[in-house]
């Protein structure tokens, strides 16, 4: 395998965007900022990759116009997924592991706040005997978060401590679009919202884009000091039946863990749109205590649609850069309750011990 | 003045699915007033029956009939429903264990308040007066209370088999465009076409766009055009389709407007629709200003001009 | 580092119809899957990962299908991806899944693309209008129309050869029992009498809206010695270019001359026209056929490619055989059609096309393109493993 690490990364989230569904004009200065990071102009940039949803944009090839915002003469290499940044990311890796390029800069964006998010992502469901009941995001989470309380795995105390934890964090994060923490007494006081699910613990509709830059090798030293480099990346996906599964388990997520070894991870962004899901996560990935989880903040704190999995990797990338930590795992989540989970463990030593997909 | 411009956009359509073999006999069993549940290669019976086994992964084929009452397994609480969920009311969707089956079944549970529904209580479906052969055959389930008639309405199948189901979505959205868009059609609401320069390449786009396509550079510099323009190449539509709004035949052309570097499409009128050829001259024909909006509606069609056909060296790069 | 040989050991499809009514949407997939398995003699335990591919989730109103569709890909436990490029998606899937094997990720790789539009109407899908904008858009068939005068007044082409491309096409269906379209009779003169429907373009030169699905299996060099006919892969190549931008030529596109030629060079060719002996182009329109020969490098530009087609060469018997399974116009359930190309001239190379195998066929080309003549996806595909 080539030694590919992550060299750039830029974003941005608001609560909502006026401009247009294709996010152009967002995605535009993105790019500069990844231009600015690493020296390089369009023309440095092997493989393009983007990762959105029709779905969000309520239109049929909504990524098509995104395209303009890359500038394309001369024509480039480019591809798109229906998926996460985090799942385009993987396509940009698996090209520079062919050897076909070297650089690449993959890219997502999405605007929630352009239909009613949670009446949306019921299409994501089984067609024909689940979406016909309209099942929403928060009460297919609000079902698996029952679960897990009702079997004594966590309790209301544990998922406040998570959503507290989060918004202290996102106070130093400039990109969060919900912060401030107060105490777990403080959040538990609050009302139910879905019970057994408040506010607090369901992410914010967030709109917002994110761009991720990856160079192999000697192009990745060229243009950064310490490179974050993926020394595992892999995905996996589970059955979507809310039935069938085990709620409380994520086999997909700790499969990939198992497949990329997590072990020393010592700063690990978890992509939880919902508190529960987080102890979840902490328990299928194999996470000790002494792991930092979600310096961020989290996507409980930002949760652009679409790029947030994929600002978890930049976000882990980040603390590679900055020095404070040498190994760290970013986490994209898709699907109903934890259905498909990617995990990217990044390296500030690109010699260390890898698995493979 | 906001930045940009919005307007809602419903994005709707009947679905029409056709449902297999596995599906089609669980939702007749529903429209028969039965639940159907398949019985998977590792023994367990499971509702709706999964289309292939998870294990073997041949189509399923073991039915067994279940029950049309349960146990709650999982619950939450719904406050705020939103539009075409089972009720309009708040109300619970919750996990079902209907008695006969092993593993849980989604749908809403008509209670209400969160205190009125727990893990363990014991419901039964409602069935729907009407039924056609879909999961809303279930209206939802209700408590099921001491002294109930558990039997349900179980109607002998005398009818086709259910091979089909409407899933009706819709979907309704804000549609913003971005300020460039948005100037360009305040723009045309005072009867003006104002197209971008890009300032690396010195193209003019006419709509405007956020970034240049050709190097990504956001265009700035706005730049006023003439209403005349060139027909660079068309067809004429003559297939009717669902959501159309113009009535064939007509003329779909692009519109190289003096000045522009890039056409755009637009409507021939006031010519025969086998007259009009490329090379053609034509100026915009604007509604009655009264009728105009922030759209490229506000002209109605272009009409020729009269004048000779543009030389075929002059527009044949925008081809 | 260079990349590992990939083969394709399996094909399949479904019959394409123009309503599926007897499958679901996992039914669609699985009849091409377990078509494909059975041709590569494995079962979905032996697979390793599953790439999906998809136009618009707008066709059949299902976000993400790929989601719901896991278990009933054999998918869960395992890596799934789905890609979305438009029209040439079928083929950009496929690319994404010899990736993964040439890369040496995975070893055995099942793809599958599909399409079910008959649950909703494409053309509606296609045409949902944009607020603020002129509600000319007609369709697929409207949007290249005016493109199609360019091309016909450029080349000075006659009037008949799309005509050509429309009967030959549907004729070679007749040899292919999974095509949609079976229509005995077409000729030159009967495609002429057919009604305009986006002038130039008539009625029998364009594609039906088919529902199908295609699948291959891409395996490693090992797996692929228990096959004894491997289709070996060449060369893939992707570009894409804006839909709009000034002075792009619609006709004969930037990024569709750029990636034949990163193509051939990748397939070790140096003439086309000499050295493939079948090539699946994707042709939605009868015009193309013309457009894209040029395009691609098998004749010159601004008339080669009308004079080919019209001199029979591209017929199945021609010195350069063109679309012998009936191509678009025959069959056009767009999500999975990339795939059907990429998989048609995979059958060529194994000698497994059965009526309409071209004789001998040694490589083959497979082709796709999407969005407003602005994503293309194309691979070489060849009976020898290659030497590079």
């Amino acid at each position: 395998m080539r030694d590919v690490a992550v060299v750039g990364f830029a974003q941005r989230q608001m609560e909502e965007f006026d401009g247009s569904p294709t996010c152009v004009e967002l995605l535009v200065p993105l790019f500069e900022e990844c231009y600015e990071q690493t020296g390089w102009t369009r023309k440095d940039v092997g493989f393009w990759c983007s990762g959105s949803s029709d779905y969000l944009a309520g239109r049929s090839f909504s990524f098509v116009q995104a395209v303009d915002a890359i500038g394309v003469l001369p024509p480039v290499n480019e591809s798109h997924v229906e998926m996460d940044l985090a799942w385009a990311l993987y396509e940009a890796w698996l090209k520079i592991q062919t050897g076909e390029v070297d650089t690449a800069l993959v890219y997502a964006f999405g605007k929630s706040s352009a239909g009613v998010l949670r009446r949306t992502l019921a299409l994501q469901l089984e067609p024909y005997t689940m979406t016909p009941l309209w099942p929403d995001t928060v009460s297919l989470a609000g079902l698996q978060a029952r679960v897990g309380l009702d079997a004594g795995l966590w309790d209301e105390r544990a998922m406040a401590e998570v959503a507290n934890r989060s918004l202290t964090a996102a106070e130093k994060n400039e990109y969060a679009v919900r912060k401030g923490g107060s105490s777990v007494e403080e959040l538990l006081a609050r009302p139910m919202y879905a019970d057994p699910l408040r506010k607090h613990d369901c992410a914010p509709v967030t709109d917002g884009a994110a761009a991720i830059v990856l160079a192999a090798g000697d192009r990745a030293r060229e243009v950064c000091e310490r490179p974050a480099w993926i020394s595992g990346l892999s995905h996996y996906v589970d059955p979507m039946s809310m039935g069938t599964r085990d709620l409380t388990r994520s086999p997909s997520a700790a499969r990939a863990a198992a497949a990329v070894g997590i072990d020393g991870v010592e700063v690990a962004e978890l992509h939880a749109p919902f508190s529960h899901q987080e102890l979840i996560l902490r328990r299928e990935l194999g996470l000790g205590d002494d792991v930092a989880v979600n310096p961020s903040g989290g996507a409980l704190t930002s949760n652009p649609m679409f790029s947030a999995g994929g600002i978890r990797i930049g976000e882990a990338a980040k603390r590679i850069w900055s020095g404070e930590a040498s190994r760290t795992l970013g986490h994209a989540t898709s699907g109903p309750a934890l259905q498909q989970n990617l995990v990217c463990v990044l390296d500030a030593d690109q010699t260390s011990n890898r698995k493979g997909a | 003045m906001v930045r940009t411009l919005s307007a809602p956009v419903t994005v709707a359509f009947d679905y029409t699915r056709s449902t297999g073999p596995v599906l089609g006999r669980f939702l007749t069993g529903l429209r028969d007033g039965v639940v159907v549940a398949g019985r998977t290669s590792d023994g367990r019976v499971v509702v709706p029956p999964p289309e292939f086994d998870p294990v073997t992964h041949e189509p399923l084929t073991d039915f067994v009939d279940v029950a049309a009452t349960g146990t709650v397994s999982s619950w939450t609480w719904v406050p705020e429903p939103v539009k075409a969920q089972p009720l309009d009311r708040p109300f619970a969707f919750v996990l079902v264990t209907l008695d006969g089956a092993d593993t849980p079944f989604l749908h809403a549970l008509d209670v209400s308040s969160p205190d009125e529904v727990s893990t363990g209580m014991r419901v039964q479906v409602r069935w729907r007066g009407e039924r056609a052969g879909a999961v809303t055959d279930i209206e939802c389930f209700e408590p099921l209370r001491d002294g109930d008639e558990t039997g349900s309405p179980a109607t002998g199948s005398t009818q086709d088999p259910v091979t089909g189901v409407i899933t009706p979505v819709e979907l309704d959205y804000l549609y913003a465009a971005s300020p460039e868009e948005s100037s360009f059609y305040r723009g045309l609401a005072e009867g003006r076409i104002l197209g971008q320069r890009c300032p690396a390449c010195g193209k003019v786009y006419v709509p405007p766009r956020s970034a240049c396509p050709a190097d990504g550079t956001p265009t700035t510099d706005e730049v006023e055009l003439s209403e005349t323009g060139t027909v660079t190449t068309f067809c004429v539509v003559n297939v009717p389709f669902l959501g159309q709004r113009i009535k064939p035949p007509y003329v779909s052309a692009y519109v190289l407007l003096d000045g522009a570097d890039i056409a755009f499409l637009h409507l021939i009128l006031d010519i025969p629709a086998e007259e009009v050829r490329m090379g053609m001259r034509v100026k915009a024909v604007w509604k009655p200003r009264e009728e105009w909006g922030t759209t490229i509606e506000n002209i109605s069609h272009f009409a020729p001009t009269g004048e000779p056909d543009a030389d075929y060296d002059t527009y044949k790069q925008h081809l | 580092m260079a990349k590992q040989p990939a083969a394709v050991v399996g094909i399949g499809q479904t019959h394409h119809r123009a309503k599926r009514e007897d499958v679901s949407m996992a039914g669609l997939c699985r009849e091409a899957i377990d078509r494909a398995l059975v041709d590569a003699n494995m079962t979905l335990d032996d697979i390793d990962a599953i790439v999906v591919g998809k136009a618009p989730d707008l066709f059949e109103g299902v976000m993400m299908p790929e989601l719901f569709l896991a278990e009933s890909l054999g998918a869960a436990g395992k890596p799934l991806l789905r890609v979305h490029t438009a029209g040439s998606v079928g083929g950009s899937t496929a690319i994404v899944a010899s990736s993964l094997v040439q890369a040496g990720v995975h070893k055995r790789v099942l793809t599958v693309a599909y399409e079910k539009q008959s649950e909703s109407n494409a053309m509606w899908a296609l045409s949902v209008p944009v607020p603020f904008n002129m509600p000319v858009h007609a369709g697929a068939g409207g949007y290249f129309a005016p493109h199609v005068r360019s091309y016909i007044r450029r080349s000075g082409a006659p009037n008949h050869v799309g005509a050509i491309v429309a009967a030959k096409d549907r004729t070679n269906a007749l040899k292919n029992p999974f095509a949609h379209l079976h229509n005995e009779g077409t000729t030159v003169e009967s495609v002429l009498a057919s009604q305009m429907l986006w002038d130039p373009i008539r009625y029998d030169e364009t594609c039906p809206s088919s529902d199908g699905a295609c699948a291959l299996v891409i395996v490693d060099e090992d797996t692929a010695k228990a096959s004894p006919n491997p289709a070996w892969i060449h060369g893939t190549v992707m570009r894409s270019e804006a839909t709009t931008a000034a002075e792009r030529d619609q006709v004969n596109p930037q990024a569709s001359r750029d990636a034949a030629a990163a193509l051939w060079k990748q397939a070790g060719i140096t003439s086309p026209i000499d050295e493939i002996d079948a090539a699946e182009i994707y042709v939605p329109f009868s015009w193309f056929e013309p457009m894209w020969l040029e395009s691609l490098g098998f004749a010159d530009a601004n008339g080669g490619g009308w004079r080919l087609t019209e001199s029979g060469a591209t017929a199945m018997d021609g010195r350069l055989p063109v679309n012998c399974s009936g191509g678009v116009l025959s069959s056009n359930p767009i999500g999975a059609s990339g795939m059907l190309r990429f998989g048609e001239a995979a059958l060529q190379v194994r000698g497994a096309a059965g009526e309409h195998q071209v004789d001998g066929a040694r490589k083959a080309l497979g082709h796709a393109y999407g969005g407003g003549s602005q994503f293309f996806s194309m691979w070489v595909v060849g009976a020898e493993k290659p030497t590079n």
